[in-house]
């Protein structure tokens, strides 16, 4: 990996890790025994580490300047396995966080793993560290591809891979001794928002760069997809995370937007989060690793254009459904619930651009299960943006909000579709740049495939079900006209439940070891394909063997 | 022609870019913007107080434990909720709450208006196991807060930040902090009459965990859930216009 670099590259990545390490010192000496100060020596370690990792190469031979000449694909790995590594990691934090809920006491009596914590490392741990690391990973392999050129920086992609990955770890680790905003998926607090500003904006200019060396004059739609999720993300990370902070020596801060302009905030925040985040980054995946899998061209050019604007355009009104009937300006629901269902409209015409994609290739459905992953993605996509709009009408949210059923539509959306389009570009990626002939093991594939469709329906089944009895019973009347339930009531007939998606989200886990285990063993026993068909950029001399789906 | 049009838009990056700014501001500008101009938002109260230093550093665990996660605070306009939680919060009710703690799942029961509604005593047992007073309970048990002392050093940094945000903290409550976060568990004490003096008469100052000697999270988190619902009478308040009684003479 380092050898991959110049020594003058070699020389800049120590630069930036000194000064992080700078920084972490600081932090450290600062913070003391705040949680700032323990987040100053985790980011003094870190960067240490790496430092040693560089160093230990620093006089290592030059490589060899036909790099130039060859997708860069060594971010791409280590993106690969730090997604499978989050993955196993912030699944595991949700089965035990379900557990908790069954079974309070497996809390073990301590603060750090109490339920109120413990949930923001599950949360972060499958958005942003499994999410996240898939998006980056995935997004630096398609622009490559399907621009026909080379990442436009060697040390930039190790830069925002590895400082987002450091934005990851302070984020968890925050979460276990206390640090957190509140904001719902936005729980880190200032100095690693700070952070996450500056890798973003790497981000952003290493995509902007790469798509300006591009040999196609078009600009593929999963980069569309791709540049959407960085530029708004953006957007709503800085507009959401704008706080004071209570001391420059302490973790505390206090967001600047307050009681009902913080609430709209926060969900403009929050949905947009599932819009930019786990929605347009995902198809973006969708749209190049199904037609290469599938091996046929999207089905329609324009049906991609009318549903990349009309997310684009629709989801930044939708926030404000998670506020019916509270203390928001009605005008402000009515506009959230008329644009969220709307939003049904690009939504299934992206799921139906993909399975209509598939008309030609159902044989290959049955037959491959890393294709039957995407499949079923999509088929999840469908359902649950048809379940968004129907629970963001105002008399069905009455009855689904504050209720599982709310968490159990975004595990439909998280496991079934998020999940799943991952999982399925995963296998098919990892032959691809590893140079391997196939998976280690297809049997485990199809053994995993099962697993997380098990898990997934099993979860989804048990929190409709809690959920849409929670509503019921919390709103039931006797014949005399008061309430015939207490809330303990509706708790106690909670917990078959409860076990019941304790046990659907270990299904989950299980398959996504098994899926660790199969990359991990395709790299290391599966020998090196003798014939891979050439996969480099255009250098202006041989045609470019890039898949070029149809526009 | 808008095929055209976009054929030629996807030719250029920073174009695109521009395009999916432009398009994706559109929603939050039009429902953000005008919550901060139109002036009926946000009720006029003038009973509303503020958080005493011991109700914020309380509030501050209540979000450091997550208890968001499970416990809304935000009474929707619907009969069920209103008839078991009490009256529908408004949004002066969470005016100085930063952030929002209106929740987005209720595992436990809504808090909007705990406050008053157990005892002191009931929070600290409660707090300690929940399964001692509530056997069916699955929330987690918060022994350690009971063990652990209060930070009040900083209290006055936190007023402060606040303050600069725009809440109506005096400098005598920034100055006072510790102490009156110290007083307002201690009833008996000297430092008890400034609290009532600066925050009003309604705040409540008692022992919360019991024990007077020294601050605890625990008195911190009690004196917060005591708080919820409490800081203002509007909601109570009759605030639909008087019926007129028909006149006779007419």
């Amino acid at each position: 990996m380092v050898q991959q670099l110049t020594s003058g590259e070699r020389q800049n990545a120590l630069v930036i890790l000194l000064c992080v390490f700078v920084a972490g010192v600081i932090m450290a000496a600062l913070g003391g025994s705040d949680p700032l100060g323990m987040h100053g020596v985790i980011i003094l370690l870190f960067s240490a580490g790496l430092g040693a990792l560089v160093s230990r190469s620093f006089y290592e031979p030059e490589p060899d300047p036909q790099r130039l000449s060859q997708y860069y694909d060594d971010p791409i790995k280590v993106g690969i396995a730090l997604t499978l590594a989050w993955g196993v990691f912030g699944m595991f934090m949700g089965v035990w966080t379900a557990a908790q809920l069954a079974w309070p006491d497996l809390a073990f009596d301590a603060g750090w793993s109490s339920f109120g914590r413990l949930r923001p490392t599950h949360t972060t741990g499958v958005i942003f560290g499994f999410g996240g690391n898939a998006l980056i990973a995935t997004s630096f392999h398609v622009v490559q591809r399907t621009s026909r050129a080379r990442l436009a920086g060697q040390v930039s992609p190790w830069f925002v891979l590895l400082g987002y990955n450091l934005f990851c770890i302070l984020a968890v680790t925050g979460y276990f001794m206390g640090v957190t905003q509140s904001k719902e998926y936005a729980e880190p607090e200032w100095y690693a928002d700070l952070w996450l500003v500056v890798v973003w904006v790497t981000f952003f200019v290493l995509y902007l760069r790469t798509l300006a060396r591009r040999k196609e004059p078009h600009i593929y739609v999963a980069n569309w997809y791709f540049m959407a999720f960085i530029v708004v993300v953006a957007i709503l990370h800085i507009v959401n995370n704008l706080a004071i902070p209570v001391s420059f020596t302490q973790a505390k801060s206090y967001t600047i937007w307050a009681g009902v302009q913080d609430a709209m905030v926060q969900w403009w925040y929050g949905h947009n989060a599932v819009a930019f985040f786990l929605t347009a980054g995902f198809l973006g995946m969708l749209y190049y690793y199904l037609p290469v899998r599938a091996q046929r061209p999207i089905f329609s050019y324009r049906l991609s254009i009318l549903s990349f604007w009309g997310i684009t355009f629709f989801y930044m009104w939708a926030g404000s459904h998670h506020l019916h009937y509270t203390a928001l300006p009605h005008w402000v629901q009515n506009l959230g619930m008329t644009f969220s269902v709307m939003l049904l409209v690009p939504s299934w015409a992206s799921a139906g651009n993909a399975l209509l994609t598939l008309n030609g290739a159902w044989h290959k459905v049955r037959d491959d299960a890393t294709l039957r992953f995407i499949m079923v993605a999509v088929v999840f996509y469908g359902l649950s943006t048809f379940e968004g709009s129907f629970m963001a009408i105002r008399p069905v949210n009455a009855l689904s909000h504050y209720t599982d059923w709310t968490v159990g539509h975004v595990h439909a959306g998280a496991l079934g579709w998020v999940a799943f389009i991952t999982f399925g570009s995963i296998y098919t990626l990892v032959p691809s740049l590893w140079k391997r002939e196939r998976m280690y093991s297809s049997a485990l594939v199809e053994v995993h495939f099962w697993l997380a469709v098990t898990g997934t329906l099993i979860y989804v089944f048990a929190m409709w079900n809690s959920g849409i009895i929670q509503g019921l019973m919390w709103r039931t009347y006797t014949e005399e006209g008061t309430l015939a339930y207490s809330f303990l009531d509706s708790l106690v007939a909670m917990y078959p439940y409860y076990i019941g998606r304790a046990f659907g989200g270990l299904l989950f886990l299980l398959g996504a070891i098994v899926a660790a285990f199969n990359v991990w063993m395709t790299v290391r026993a599966v020998p090196v394909a003798a014939v891979r068909q050439a996969d480099v950029p255009d250098t202006g001399l041989a045609p470019g063997a890039a898949a070029t789906p149809a526009e | 022609m808008a095929e055209l049009f976009h054929h030629k838009l996807e030719r250029t990056a920073i174009g695109f870019v521009i395009a999916i700014i432009a398009a994706a501001s559109v929603g939050g500008i039009v429902e953000i913007a005008p919550l901060f101009t139109i002036h009926e938002t946000v009720e006029d109260v003038p009973d509303m107080r503020l958080y005493t230093p011991l109700e914020q550093a309380g509030r501050n665990i209540y979000i450091r434990e997550g208890c968001y996660a499970c416990h809304s605070q935000m009474i929707r306009t619907l009969r069920d909720e209103v008839e078991r939680y009490g009256p529908y919060s408004l949004a002066v009710e969470s005016k100085y709450d930063r952030p929002m703690l209106w929740g987005s799942k209720r595992t436990g029961p809504d808090l909007a208006r705990v406050g008053g509604k157990y005892s002191d005593f009931w929070h600290v047992a409660h707090l300690i196991n929940p399964r001692d007073v509530v056997p069916e309970s699955n929330m987690p048990a918060y022994r350690w807060l009971a063990r652990t002392a209060l930070e009040t050093n900083d209290l006055g940094q936190h007023l402060q930040a606040q303050r600069a945000l725009g809440v109506p903290y005096t400098d005598a409550m920034i100055a006072n902090a510790a102490a009156d976060a110290f007083g307002q568990a201690a009833p008996d004490s000297p430092f008890a009459t400034g609290v009532a003096e600066r925050y009003g008469e309604k705040t409540q100052i008692s022992a919360f965990d019991g024990v007077v000697s020294h601050l605890t999270e625990m008195d911190a988190l009690v004196a917060y859930l005591q708080v919820l619902g409490r800081l203002t009478d509007a909601a109570y308040s009759n605030t639909a216009a008087p019926e007129q009684a028909p006149d006779p003479t007419n």
